[in-house]
């Protein structure tokens, strides 16, 4: 059963001069087992599209539904529907609150009733899945970490929770390139092994298009296009640069070899362009 | 050229909250000229952040010493003058703006020093015509997208016309075309008005327009050099975390694989020009 987000329309400040209508009208279902990258312009509607998927923000028109359950009711049906969806917000500082990066992580295993063994196992792997050594980093104050450190301890405190519907809000925003592709590695097999589904908001085209089973694209509150990604950076280049988007630099080198002559297919991977480089070489060396 | 900022041994230890310590620098020396364009990368927890605080007296040294300007940061008397002469910008756009219009924003810093109004008004229109935002002078922050909002903050920081700007992950919320459009804007203040930037960021894309790179592991320099240098050294780069731009990668794959290409390869057009040889 699915997330479905049914006619929503939600506005900030609501008879404010700051009124702004962040989404409007939208409707989206979203499966198990389905990986789905959301990008859109800053102000787009990115974050408030997620924060109702999580129930954070209730719509003024419209419902969402989690396998059927109201989000927004106020049951123990909705809060058992709210905490299958686990979110790390935009930014890290505004989910992290504990003493220590050990009480941080533990505190959604706790909640959800795991004795002390299990929320120590708990907390160690989802520590190793976001890469932080858990003697170096266990005792530390999460709020007297490096950028990308705090971010990490934000991650491992959602994946702690196990959520059937994980959801990332820019994640990688921060993060070096090792704990980038780190991470991503975790969330993939993650996502396999338990057929979650993985709702990824992010500026960065290339993990939309190496990660993701489908893209949305969202422009002033509205989703603009909603498809496989390598067709919508194959087929739809104009419309994303409209939305202040792009395609990833690995479409970009091989539109660069194309304008030259060099005849490529455009591919999500950088091996795979490669070895249509190579087969090139050889056939031209052949010649 | 002569150095706008000196740095010698520089070390710095962080004590946490009970008593922990950690030791974020361990002798760092660097020199950076004026209308240097220095980037820094490195990977989380190597020392990048705390390495810019010091270079407007957000953080003192621990040991060693951070001269800019001439002045030693060090110096209590110094500070106000420091942080006139290095603005920094960091990376949350929503959380730099402070005032409910675009050019009462950019006015908050001079006003803060006693600038007199007249002269706020030209430097208020003049940052923000470098940053090229002078249209939305009027408009409400809050409105801006994030790339224009970071110009604002940037323009904020121009207006007390400062000789260096040190910018802390500026792009790291934005959206490609807001990225694109920040790194432009920092590269022609650099070329056309002599600022000094430094420039840290985790995009290789965006690291290499500098002149040079810095690239930092646990509190120490471990590479330096143009752009083109430090992008060559693939199996160092990995080693530490990080990446090169895709050029690179894909200049290095194509030589393991036993295809001819020179060293230095960095951008797609070079790449493809190699290749079409
Ligand atoms: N306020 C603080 N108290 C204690 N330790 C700190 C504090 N701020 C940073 N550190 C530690 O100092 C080291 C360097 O941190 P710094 O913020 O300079 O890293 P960085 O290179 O900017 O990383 P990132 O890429 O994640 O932003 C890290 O080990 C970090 O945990
Ligand atoms: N707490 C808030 N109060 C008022 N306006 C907001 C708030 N959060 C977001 N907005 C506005 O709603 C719009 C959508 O924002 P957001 O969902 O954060 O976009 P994105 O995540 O795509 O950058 C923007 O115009 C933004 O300024
Ligand atoms: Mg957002
Ligand atoms: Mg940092």
């Amino acid at each position: 059963m699915p997330l479905n987000l049914q006619n929503v329309t939600f506005t900030y400040m609501k008879g404010t001069p700051f009124e702004k209508t962040a989404l409007s009208d939208v409707s989206l279902q979203i499966e198990k087992g389905e990986f789905v990258a959301v990008i859109g312009h800053t102000g787009s509607g990115k974050s408030t599209l997620v924060q109702h998927l999580s129930g954070l923000l209730h719509p003024d028109k419209g419902s969402v539904t989690v396998d059927g359950v109201n989000l927004n009711a106020k049951n123990a049906a909705a809060k058992k529907a709210r905490n299958s969806v686990g979110m790390v917000f935009q930014y890290p500082e505004h989910q992290i609150f504990a003493e220590t990066v050990y009480e941080d992580i533990a505190f959604g295993p706790r909640n959800k009733g795991l004795g002390p063994d299990e929320v120590d196992r708990a907390v160690r792997d989802a520590m190793a899945f976001v890469g932080l050594d858990f003697d170096s980093f266990a005792k530390r104050s999460p709020f007297r970490l490096s950028g990308g450190q705090m971010r990490r301890v934000a991650i491992a405190g959602v994946i702690a929770m196990e959520p059937d519907y994980l959801i990332l809000d820019e994640p990688s925003a921060g993060l070096d390139p090792r704990s980038r592709d780190a991470v991503f590695k975790e969330v993939m097999a993650l996502y396999k092994k338990r057929g979650i589904a993985v709702i990824l908001v992010t500026h960065n085209m290339e993990e939309a298009a190496r990660y993701a089973s489908r893209l949305l694209v969202i422009s002033g509150g509205q989703v603009i296009l909603d498809g496989v990604p390598h067709d919508i950076f194959t087929n739809h280049k104009d419309e994303l640069l409209a939305a202040s988007m792009d395609v990833p630099p690995v479409y970009k080198l091989a539109d660069c070899l194309n304008a030259h002559g060099l005849p490529v297919e455009r591919t999500p991977e950088l091996a795979a362009l490669e070895k249509q480089i190579l087969e090139l070489r050889r056939a031209k060396h052949a010649d | 050229m002569q150095n706008l900022i000196e740095i010698k041994n520089l070390e710095h230890v962080y004590t946490d909250t009970d008593g922990n310590e950690v030791k974020a620098l361990d002798g760092v020396s660097l020199d950076i000229a004026r209308g240097e364009f220095v980037a820094v990368i490195g990977a989380n927890g190597s020392g990048k952040s705390t390495l810019a605080r010091h270079l407007n007296a957000l953080l003192l040294p621990t040991a060693g010493k951070c001269i800019v300007a001439g002045m030693d940061t060090a110096d209590d008397d110094n500070l106000w003058n420091i942080r006139q002469h290095v603005g920094m910008v960091f990376q949350n756009p929503d959380n730099q703006i402070v005032a409910a219009v675009v050019e009462e924003d950019v006015a908050f810093g001079p006003e803060n020093i006693g600038v007199p109004p007249q002269e706020i008004r030209t430097r208020v229109d003049n940052a923000l015509a470098a940053v090229g935002m002078t249209d939305y002078a009027k408009h409400a922050p809050h409105l801006l997208s994030g790339g224009q909002k970071q110009r604002v903050a940037i323009a904020g920081v121009l207006a007390l016309e400062p000789d260096c700007i040190v910018l802390d992950e500026p792009t790291a919320m934005l959206d490609p075309r807001g990225r694109s459009e920040i790194v432009g804007t920092v590269k022609k203040l650099n070329r056309e008005k002599k600022i000094t930037v430094v420039y840290i960021t985790h995009y290789m894309e965006e690291a290499m327009q500098a002149d040079r790179i810095i690239a930092m592991e646990g509190g120490r320099i471990k590479m330096q050099g143009t752009p083109k240098e430090i992008f060559a050294c693939v199996e160092e780069l990995h080693a530490m975390g990080l990446e090169t731009p895709l050029a690179a990668q894909a200049a290095y794959d194509l030589r393991q694989k036993g295809v001819k290409l020179p060293q230095g390869i960095i951008d797609d057009e070079e790449l493809t020009e190699e290749l079409c040889r």
